[in-house]
């Protein structure tokens, strides 16, 4: 479980989390959505510990990651699995390098065997003869899910997926989409989606949360959403410009 | 108050590269290399340099011996060419311009490479899948560039000192065994390893210039910028150590 509470965050005089309060529970699909430069990212990257908060908490499983030393929060952090929103591949690595890098690092298997595991991973997630490509050569659509696949080969107990329909095609959104709610069923794992698209947020999702100037404002499941009366929520469901929601809060 | 800003922001400077190499020493002492990474490195600073290192270095022996042949004319000694030649390159050009040859072109693009990998997330991809993105990324090319700048040193100064006898021999009629044993003679053993502990310094500052600033930039104009902070900061550096080392040698005696 992910409990978040009071967690603080700024960049230089700019406060991007101001107070955030969240829970996601074990093996649920969770969707964080946002407008577009909410904190969102900011909030996941503290979640996972890639920045530390100013202040607040952040419990993984009832241990408080803020107050880890780099080594233990570096165990801890091995738990999660992320889908970076532009993929983050390595450049300079083939897919079979890119996606077979946990195992690389992290095993003593050998290199027929990662490759192997690596073909298998791929399998699941719908891409097969691309292990000697480099990530240069794909498309949109398949680096995202050559990330996915390289977050999911070594069984993380968490995937967090940063925008991950983020650039890419309609047809290839609704792949991703499948892809994601098929991975939770198939891995049993505990599902985190940030993302700005409401509509596909909400074909994913079991509970959601709201993240407004650097707060969380709405936190249920979609029957909760649908009797929300917050004019602010009812503004992003509508996708309206005019509303609480100015600019000066984005 | 903008001087007191500018020395507060390089303390802040000289203190984070400090924690910086800290850690990259830290990572060089705990864990065992695999080949592979630095011998990619190798390649790039290394072998891909030579032929840029090579004209320079020619043409540089050359321009010394046409000047230094220019001024010993008056004393009709054009013969000490070769041992000019030999003691400029071996003591302080033949690392000072290989050095400055490899800032920029190596140096800029390892902050290039490192800047372009954070901006798009991969610097985050390594610490998510457990690896220090100093033990990855930066000690690889320490090592390489600690291995390769001696190398390249040497292979600037002999190729300056052939680029001097070129003119010896086209201009003076010198004959090749005579300039080179008039080389080799002036030469000492304190001139080589000055000449060798001056590359070894270059090399690792150039190594954490241009692999912390790398690590610096937010969006791609920063990637521009720390390019640039770059190439500058290590020329600077270079420059600075020179001066050190020399003075070091020459009191040193």
């Amino acid at each position: 479980m992910i409990k978040v509470s009071n967690v603080y965050r700024s960049f230089g005089h700019k406060e991007v989390l101001r107070g955030v309060n969240l829970t996601v529970n074990k093996g649920e699909n969770f969707l964080l959505i946002g407008r577009s430069g909410a904190g969102k990212t900011v909030l996941l990257k503290n979640i996972i510990g890639l920045l530390r908060p100013d202040s607040g908490t952040i419990r993984i499983d009832g241990i408080d990651i803020t107050q880890l030393t780099k080594e233990k929060l570096e165990r801890v952090r091995l738990q999660f699995g992320l889908v970076f929103q532009g993929s983050a591949l390595f450049d300079f690595l083939t897919i079979e390098e890119n996606v077979g890098f946990f195992l690389y690092q992290h095993t003593k298997l050998s290199r027929s065997e990662i490759r192997k595991k690596v073909t298998e991973t791929l399998a699941l997630v719908g891409l097969k003869g691309i292990e000697d490509a480099y990530p240069y050569e794909l498309s949109g659509g398949m680096k995202k899910r050559v990330a996915i696949a390289r977050a999911v080969i070594y069984n993380p107990k968490i995937l967090i997926y940063d925008e991950p329909t983020t650039g890419i095609d309609p047809i290839a959104v609704d792949k991703i989409v499948s892809l994601i709610q098929d991975l939770h069923n198939r891995l049993a794992i505990t599902s985190v989606v940030v993302t700005h698209d409401l509509e596909m947020g909400l074909k994913i999702a079991d509970r959601l949360a709201f993240l407004l100037g650097g707060q969380i404002i709405f936190e249920g499941d979609k029957k909760d959403l649908e009797k929300s009366t917050d004019t602010r929520l009812i503004q992003f469901l509508k996708g309206s410009s005019g509303g609480p929601i100015k600019e000066m809060e984005v | 108050m903008r001087l007191i800003k500018g020395i507060e922001e390089l303390f802040k400077y000289i203190g984070s590269i400090g924690f910086f190499i800290r850690d990259t020493i830290h990572w060089l002492l705990v864990k065992k290399r695999d080949l592979k990474s630095i011998t990619r490195e190798v390649i790039f600073i290394g072998i891909d340099s030579l032929p840029l290192a090579s004209l320079i270095a020619f043409f540089i022996g050359m321009i010394i011996a046409f000047q230094t042949a220019y001024q010993l004319k008056a004393f009709s000694s054009e013969i000490q060419l070769a041992p000019l030649v030999a003691l400029s390159l071996v003591r302080e050009l033949g690392p000072v311009i290989t050095a400055l040859i490899v800032a920029a072109r190596s140096g800029a693009s390892i902050t290039a490479g490192i800047g372009s990998m954070k901006i798009s997330e991969q610097v985050d991809a390594l610490e998510v899948f457990g690896v220090s993105p100093i033990d990855y990324l930066v000690v690889p090319k320490f090592i390489a560039l600690v291995i390769c700048m001696p190398i390249l040193v040497m292979y600037a100064d002999f190729l300056g000192i052939f680029g001097g006898f070129v003119v010896g021999a086209s201009k003076f009629s010198i004959s090749l065994g005579l300039y080179f044993r008039m080389t080799f003679e002036a030469l000492a053993g304190k001139d080589v390893f000055s000449g060798f502990v001056k590359s070894i310094c270059f090399g690792a500052a150039i190594a954490f210039v241009s692999c912390y600033e790398g690590f610096r930039p937010f969006s791609s104009i920063d990637v521009s910028r720390s390019v640039t902070h770059s190439v500058v900061r290590s020329f600077i550096l270079i420059i600075i150590f020179d001066c050190i080392l020399t003075a070091l040698f020459y009191f040193i005696g």
